[in-house]
């Protein structure tokens, strides 16, 4: 079943076309891992999905599980249930974490026509995702990300996840700035979560996470253009090679 | 076309008009007091834009007439009608109707030697002496037009006496009822004895779409080591003037909180001073949100007199509409007061173009050994914070309210009395969602 279909995507930020037409085939039960030097667009390829103000898409189109996803707003996306894993997530003084994760679920549920998980289900669910990602309980009445180490706010956006279960997730550099133990971690909740029914898109520099990781279908980013698609043996030859050859290939 | 009227003439006719049916005539001490009032206002009048403390705030509105004192029997306000505008405390409670202790309503503490709560204007019939020391002389004529104008025609209050040591379990909650068409002027004294500890809760409220003028002054004595946390939560209706003075002498070692509130109102002034003795400490929290057209202006005085005090200062405002709002934060430190530790944080948070703050600290500092900083800020909602609640499923309307509430909470959180920070809570979370609906209230 096709999750994800992305035909010719140009997207400009502030005026500037960072992306230049990039074609990408999802299917559901698939892990793709989109790889590429900084600045290739790895990034805003993921925002642009997730529907980021000022983020203007100047031609193309996205097919999400048979709907325009360019369509819908923001918050329509995570509620048809895409999910933005991000690299810096943000603090939110003043909101739970319980607090967030309630009204995201309420709200993916509400739109599925299923009725409002009750105070003591809820909470039995969150504490059994929150084993997944190796959290101690007092996180989750903590505010959203405040005063989180990096390893504590990528676990945070994987909990979420657990939660929203959805159906594409995008994980934006979720593997940057972990020691070796929260790596595995963050590893293991994707791995736990790879289903038939879910589709997952890996954005990273690094092919670290993809050694825990095992991806269908790497891609590599250049200047704004999927320059190369592999098997997972892609991923090993970045890692040995660099990305200047594959830069060299896409400019001839 | 009719003949201006002089305002200021008006209230000094009437105030000559009460001077012998107000309570304590036979008190010279306090026909003085009065007369030092009625000759403060007859000099300066209602202040203007003139005056640098009242710069940004102007009293057009309220002296385009003058309102008259409240009739013993202004408005008639039942149980069922109270609770449609009061806060339902587990609390001793005090209630003023018209300006007067109303007893059917009201349920205070048991007198015993150590605590005492109960109607002003009673207390000085039958124990003036225990009043001449603080009545006036904390919160005097001549700080102000307004303090002048209260002390000339207060009727009743609460007088609350805490003797040394005594604790009271229940907090007091005094609630004061706004009199349509016509002029309040509550008067609270709190005196708080030696290491008592104590919560006052003074809530002002007021019925939908009527127009009032509450003229409020509090004068609180805390003596050495008392402990006092002060609520002043202010609902006033929308078509509403306060003006709210509160008054603090805090004598070696005392804890002063004041937890102060600001939801209703059309024009609304609040002055809070407190002067710290040696060791002292007080801790202002404010929070003003406001819409519409509202305009509310936060007057706060923190004197260190003595070495060693510490003053913690955080008020927070979210306006929207065309509101207005004001902060001035002053902070004196004394010559004396070596070793002072004052902070003060001013936040706020402008919801449309159309509101406006003004913010000022004012730091004066004659002491060199001291520890002294501030901050103000003014800024919108942060569109990162906005953008990641979107992405999980939350529409932007609640994500705006629910980032608005977050951080008007960050006060709110404070507010140790659990069932008055619950009702708060949602208080303020009907009023940030009525907020986008009703943006304006026409003036009076």
């Amino acid at each position: 079943m096709k999750m994800l279909t992305i035909k010719n995507l140009h997207a400009s930020v502030d005026g500037k076309e960072i992306l230049k037409g990039i074609d990408l085939d999802v299917d559901a039960g698939e892990v793709h891992a989109i790889m590429g030097p900084n600045g290739s667009g790895k990034s805003t390829l993921a925002h642009v999905l997730a529907g980021r103000d000022g983020y203007e898409v100047t031609a193309g189109t996205v097919t999400y599980q048979g709907k325009d996803l360019l369509a819908l707003s923001t918050e329509e996306r995570a509620r048809e249930g895409l999910f933005l894993g991000f690299q810096y997530p943000v603090e939110i003084p003043g909101v739970s974490n319980i607090y967030l994760l309630k009204a995201a679920l309420n709200a993916v549920r509400k739109h599925r026509g299923e009725e409002e998980l009750d105070a003591m289900d809820f909470l039995t669910l969150v504490k059994d995702r929150m084993k997944l990602v190796e959290m101690p309980e007092e996180f989750i009445y903590r505010a959203v990300n405040e005063g989180f180490s990096g390893g504590e706010r990528k676990r945070n956006e994987i909990l979420q996840m657990a939660v929203l279960e959805p159906r594409l997730a995008l994980l934006d550099e979720t593997d940057s700035g972990l020691d070796i133990d929260a790596l595995k971690v963050v590893a293991n909740g994707v791995n736990v979560l790879r289903g038939p029914d879910r589709a997952m898109i890996l954005v990273t520099h690094y092919q670290r996470l993809l050694n825990y990781v095992v991806p269908d279908r790497v891609h590599v980013l250049a200047d704004g253009r999927i320059a190369k698609t592999g098997g997972k043996e892609l991923a090993h030859d970045l890692e040995k090679k660099g990305y200047g050859w594959i830069e060299a290939e896409a400019r001839v | 076309m009719g003949v201006p009227i002089d305002v200021k003439q008006t209230y000094l006719a009437a105030a000559a008009a009460v001077a012998d049916s107000v309570p304590g005539t036979t008190h010279s001490w306090l026909r003085q007091l009065r007369e030092r009032s009625r000759d403060r206002f007859a000099e300066t009048g209602f202040p203007t834009t003139r005056d640098e403390a009242w710069r940004y705030t102007s009293l057009a509105a309220l002296t385009r007439h003058a309102f008259a004192p409240a009739a013993a029997d202004a408005g008639s306000v039942s149980k069922d009608n109270l609770q449609s505008v009061g806060l339902d405390l587990p609390a001793h409670r005090l209630v003023f109707v018209g300006g007067r202790y109303h007893a059917a309503l009201s349920n205070p503490p048991k007198t015993d030697g150590a605590v005492f709560a109960g109607s002003l204007a009673e207390s000085l019939a039958h124990a003036p002496d225990q009043l001449q020391e603080y009545l006036g002389a904390i919160g005097t004529p001549e700080m102000g037009a307004l303090a002048a104008l209260n002390t000339a025609f207060m009727v009743d209050g609460a007088y609350i006496h805490l003797g040394p040591k005594a604790v009271v379990e229940r907090p007091i909650h005094l609630i004061y009822v706004g009199a349509p068409n016509a002029m309040t002027t509550p008067r609270t004294l709190i005196v708080a004895g030696e290491e008592s500890v104590a919560s006052i809760v003074e809530h002002f409220v007021g019925f939908d779409a009527q127009s009032y003028f509450c003229n409020a002054l509090t004068e609180i004595a805390l003596a050495r080591a008392a402990k006092l946390t002060y609520y002043r939560v202010q609902e006033e209706s929308a078509h509403g003037f306060h003006i709210g003075g509160v008054h603090v002498r805090q004598a070696r070692g005392s804890e002063f909180v004041s937890n102060a509130i600001d939801l209703g109102g059309l024009l609304v002034r609040n002055d809070l001073r407190t002067v710290l003795g040696e060791g002292a400490s007080c801790a202002l929290n404010g929070l003003y949100a406001v819409s519409g057209r509202q305009h509310v202006d936060n007057h706060t005085v923190i004197e260190h007199a003595a070495a060693n005090s510490t003053s913690r200062e955080l008020y927070k405002g979210v306006l929207d509409g065309r509101a207005r709002a004001v902060f001035n934060g002053r902070v004196r430190v004394h010559p004396d007061a070596q070793k002072s530790d004052a902070q003060q944080t001013n936040n706020n948070l402008l919801l449309s173009d159309d509101a406006e703050i003004d913010t000022k600290p004012e730091l004066e500092i004659y002491a060199d050994d001291v520890k002294c900083s501030h901050g103000a800020t003014v800024g919108q909602l942060d569109p990162n914070q906005l953008y990641y609640l979107r992405t999980r499923a939350v529409d932007e309307a609640t994500a705006r309210d629910l980032l608005t509430f977050a951080f008007a909470n960050d006060v709110l959180r404070r507010f140790d009395l659990a069932p008055l920070r619950v009702d708060l809570d949602r208080r303020l979370m009907d009023r940030l969602l009525q907020g986008r609906v009703i943006r304006e209230v026409e003036l009076v």
